[in-house]
C-alpha cells in the first residue's frame, strides 16, 4: 500500500514562495467551474463575469481601487498580528469603531459650517476609535490570558449593535424618512474625489502609502524583525530581550488603527453617511486577504486586488446571473483553504511513500 | 405551568445548541485540535437539515443530513489540518466563512419556507411529576440528546481505555506516538465527532428553535460554544453549566426586551457577547492561567 507522508524540508525554494499563492487562486478558479457546474450555470460565461468584467473598462477598475482600499489597510494591519502569534480576528468591529468615531465628529458639525479641519480630524479620530477598541483584546490577553480570537470576536457583534444603535436612534437623519442612517455628510466632512465625476477617492493613495511604509516597516527596521521573531521564535525572541506583551500591544493598536483608518474613509469617502450595512464583511475578507498575500504587506496589495474582483464580480453575477451574493463568501472560503494547503508545500516535501510492515 | 416554568424551558431550548455543539468541541479540543470553524460547521447544519427536511418531508432525514453536513466540513478541516498540518487557527476561520458561504447558497430557495417544528416528548409517568416533570421530561428529543452525550463524553473520556489515548494525542502527541497510538486517526476521529455535533446543533437550530431557515441564522453561537468550552476547563459537566449560564442569558436579555426595560434593546441584544468576554476573563483569573490541554493546536507529522 503507498500513502502520502510529509518531510520536512531544509530550506524553501525561492520560487516555490511565489508560485504557491498563485496555485491556490488557480485551483479556486477550477473549483469555481465545479462550483457553477453543480449550480447549473455556464461555467465561461460565469467565469466571465465574476473575475473578467470588473476589469474590462475604467469604471470597473475604479470600483475595483475603490474596494481594494479598505480590504489592504485592513490586511497590512492584520498580517502584523499573524506575524507575532497575535490572532485579531475582530477587524470587522474595529473597522466599524472607526467609522463610528469619525462619523460622530461628521454628524455634530454637520450645517456648522465648520472649515477644513474636520476632515483630518475625522481620519485621526477614525484611526484612534479602531486603535482603542483593538486594545481591549489586547488587554485582556496581556493582562489576564483571555484568548484574543474569541474576546475580539465577539466585540464585532457589540460594534455592529452599536451602530446600529446609533443609526437608528440618536445620530439618525431627521428628515431621513425614518431610514436608519445618518445625514449625508457635509462636503468639508467627505473625502475628496480625485477626479470629477469619478469614484476614486484620496483613500487609496493613502492605503498605498501606508502599504508602502509597512513594507519597509516589516522589511527593514529592527521593530520589523521583532515582529517576525516574536511570532516565529518566542524563546529567542524572549532572550533578545524582546517584550512579548508590549509587542502584543503594539500589533493591536496597528491593526485597529488602520481598520479605523479604512472604516472612516469609507464612511466619508465611498459611503458618505453610517448606515447598518456599512461593510459587506471587509474586516473577515481581508483575514483571507493577509494569508494570501503571506503575511507581507506588498503580497496584501496584490492580494486585496485579487478579492476586490470577486466582491465586484459576485454583486455582478448578482444582477445579471441572479447568483446568490453568498457564492462570493464560499469562493474566499475555498481560496483560503487552497492557500493553506498550499503553503504546506513551502515548508515539506509530500511524497508517496509504500507503506512498510510494521 | 407557571411563568417560572416557562422561562426555565424557555433557557433550555436556548442552551441546547450551544450544549450539543461545545460538548463536540470539547472532545476536539482534548485530542489536541483547535477547531475554530464550529460556526461554520453549526450553520451548514442547519441549512442542510432544513434543505433535506423539507425535500423529504422527514425531521429525522433532516437531522440526519445535518449530522452529515457536519462531519462533512470536519473532514476538510481535517484534511487540511492533519493531512497537510496547516495552521489550525487560519484553517478554523476559512471553515467559519466558507461554511457561512455555502449555508446561503443552500438555503436560499428555502428562505421564508415555514414548517412545523419537532414536538416534545413527552416521557409517561415522570412528565406528570409537579413542576420538575414539565421541565426536565417533556422536552424535545434534542435535549435529551444533549444530556445523554454529556454523560457519554464524560464517561468516555475518564472511564474508557480509548478516551485515555485520546487526552494523551491531546497533552502530548510525541509521547502518545512512541507508545504505537495512531495520533492523526485518533485525531480524525476527534475531529469528525465534533463536526457530527456542530451539525445536529445546527440541525436544532433550523427544525426546533426556529422552525424556518434565514441566512447567518447561527448568530454566532458557533463562537459562544468555542468559549464555553474554556469557561468549563475542557470538563464536560462544566461545559453543561456554562451553557445554561449563557443560554439564560440570552434568555433574560429576550424577556427584559419584551417587558419593555428601559434600555436599548441592541444593548440588551450585546449582553450574551459581553457576558462572554466576562466569563473568559473572570474564569482565566480565578483560574491563573489556561489549563488546556498542552498540545492544543499544534500539528503532528509523524516520523516515519
Amino acid at each position: 500500500m503507498r500513502r502520502l507522508v510529509l518531510e520536512r524540508r531544509a530550506e524553501t525554494p525561492w520560487a516555490l514562495t511565489l508560485a504557491s499563492p498563485l496555485l491556490a487562486v488557480a485551483l479556486t478558479l477550477v473549483s469555481a467551474v465545479l462550483v457553477f457546474l453543480a449550480m447549473g450555470r455556464d461555467p465561461l460565461e460565469a467565469l466571465f463575469v465574476y473575475f473578467v468584467m470588473p476589469v474590462s473598462d475604467l469604471w470597473g477598475l475604479q470600483e475595483v481601487a475603490v474596494k481594494a482600499t479598505p480590504l489592504v489597510l485592513i490586511a497590512v494591519g492584520l498580517a502584523l498580528c499573524y506575524r507575532s502569534n497575535n490572532w485579531n480576528i475582530g477587524a470587522e468591529g474595529q473597522f466599524l469603531m472607526g467609522a463610528m468615531a469619525g462619523g460622530w465628529l461628521a454628524v455634530s458639525t454637520h450645517g456648522l459650517g465648520a472649515g477644513a479641519w474636520v476632515l483630518p480630524a475625522m481620519l485621526v479620530m477614525g484611526a484612534l476609535g479602531g486603535a482603542l477598541f483593538a486594545l481591549i483584546p489586547a488587554l485582556l490577553k496581556t493582562r489576564f490570558g483571555a484568548n484574543e480570537i474569541l474576546t475580539s470576536l465577539m466585540l464585532v457583534y457589540v460594534a455592529e449593535l452599536l451602530l446600529d444603535w446609533l443609526v437608528r436612534g440618536p445620530w439618525r437623519d431627521p428628515q431621513g424618512f425614518n431610514m436608519p442612517q445618518t445625514v449625508v455628510f457635509a462636503p468639508e466632512a467627505t473625502i475628496p474625489l480625485l477626479m470629477e465625476g469619478g469614484r476614486l477617492n484620496l483613500g487609496t493613495p493613502i492605503m498605498l502609502l501606508v502599504a508602502v511604509l509597512a513594507a519597509l516597516l516589516v522589511a527593514r527596521t529592527l521593530k520589523g524583525f521583532e515582529i517576525t521573531l516574536v511570532g516565529e521564535a518566542p524563546r529567542a525572541a524572549r532572550f533578545a530581550g524582546f517584550d512579548a506583551k508590549r509587542l502584543t500591544w503594539t500589533v493591536f493598536a496597528i491593526a485597529g488603527g488602520l481598520a479605523g483608518l479604512a472604516g472612516v474613509l469609507e464612511a466619508a469617502g465611498t459611503v458618505r453617511m453610517l448606515q447598518p450595512g456599512l461593510s459587506p464583511g471587509y474586516g473577515f475578507t481581508a483575514i483571507i486577504v493577509a494569508f494570501l498575500g503571506r503575511l507581507n504587506p506588498v503580497g496584501c496589495l496584490v492580494a486585496g486586488v485579487f478579492l476586490a474582483i470577486t466582491f465586484i464580480g459576485g454583486e455582478n453575477a448578482q444582477i445579471m446571473m441572479q447568483m446568490p451574493l453568498d457564492v462570493t463568501r464560499v469562493f474566499q472560503g475555498l481560496l483560503l483553504f487552497y492557500v493553506l494547503g498550499c503553503d504546506t508545500l513551502l515548508l515539506y516535501r509530500v511524497r508517496w511513500v509504500r507503506e512498510q510492515a510494521a | 405551568m407557571t411563568l417560572f416554568e416557562a422561562i426555565l424551558l424557555t433557557v433550555i431550548t436556548a442552551s441546547t445548541p450551544l450544549l450539543i455543539a461545545a460538548i463536540g468541541e470539547l472532545v476536539v479540543e482534548r485530542s489536541g485540535v483547535l477547531n475554530l470553524g464550529v460556526e461554520g460547521m453549526m450553520i451548514m447544519g442547519a441549512a442542510v437539515g432544513i434543505a433535506a427536511a423539507i425535500t423529504t418531508g422527514s425531521s429525522a432525514f433532516g437531522v440526519l443530513a445535518a449530522v452529515l453536513a457536519g462531519m462533512a466540513m470536519a473532514a476538510l478541516f481535517a484534511a487540511l489540518t492533519l493531512g497537510l498540518a496547516t495552521n489550525q487557527v487560519a484553517a478554523g476561520l476559512a471553515l467559519a466563512i466558507f461554511g457561512l458561504g455555502l449555508s446561503g447558497v443552500v438555503g436560499a430557495p428555502f428562505v421564508g419556507v415555514q414548517r412545523e417544528g419537532i414536538g416534545a416528548i413527552e416521557i409517561p409517568y415522570l412528565s406528570d411529576i409537579p413542576f420538575l416533570g414539565p421541565v426536565l421530561f417533556a422536552q424535545d428529543p434534542f435535549v435529551y440528546a444533549a444530556f445523554a452525550l454529556v454523560a457519554g463524553v464524560s464517561w468516555f473520556l475518564f472511564r474508557t481505555r480509548a478516551g485515555l489515548v485520546l487526552r494523551a494525542c491531546g497533552e502530548n502527541h510525541a509521547s502518545a506516538h512512541a507508545l504505537g497510538h495512531h495520533v492523526l486517526r485518533v485525531r480524525f476521529l476527534a475531529v469528525l465527532f465534533g463536526g457530527a455535533c456542530a451539525g445536529l446543533a445546527g440541525a436544532y437550530l433550523s427544525l426546533v428553535y426556529t422552525p424556518f431557515w434565514t441566512s447567518g441564522m447561527t448568530a454566532g453561537r458557533g463562537w459562544i460554544a468555542l468559549a464555553i468550552v474554556v469557561f468549563a476547563s475542557w470538563l464536560p459537566w462544566r461545559a453543561a453549566v456554562g451553557a445554561y449560564l449563557f443560554g439564560g442569558a440570552t434568555i433574560l436579555q429576550l424577556h427584559a426586551q419584551s417587558a419593555g426595560v428601559p434600555l436599548p434593546t441592541q444593548l440588551l441584544a450585546a449582553m450574551p457577547y459581553l457576558v462572554t468576554i466576562l466569563v473568559l476573563v473572570l474564569v482565566m483569573r480565578l483560574r491563573g492561567g489556561g489549563a488546556g490541554p498542552a498540545a492544543l493546536g499544534q500539528p503532528f507529522v509523524p516520523d516515519r
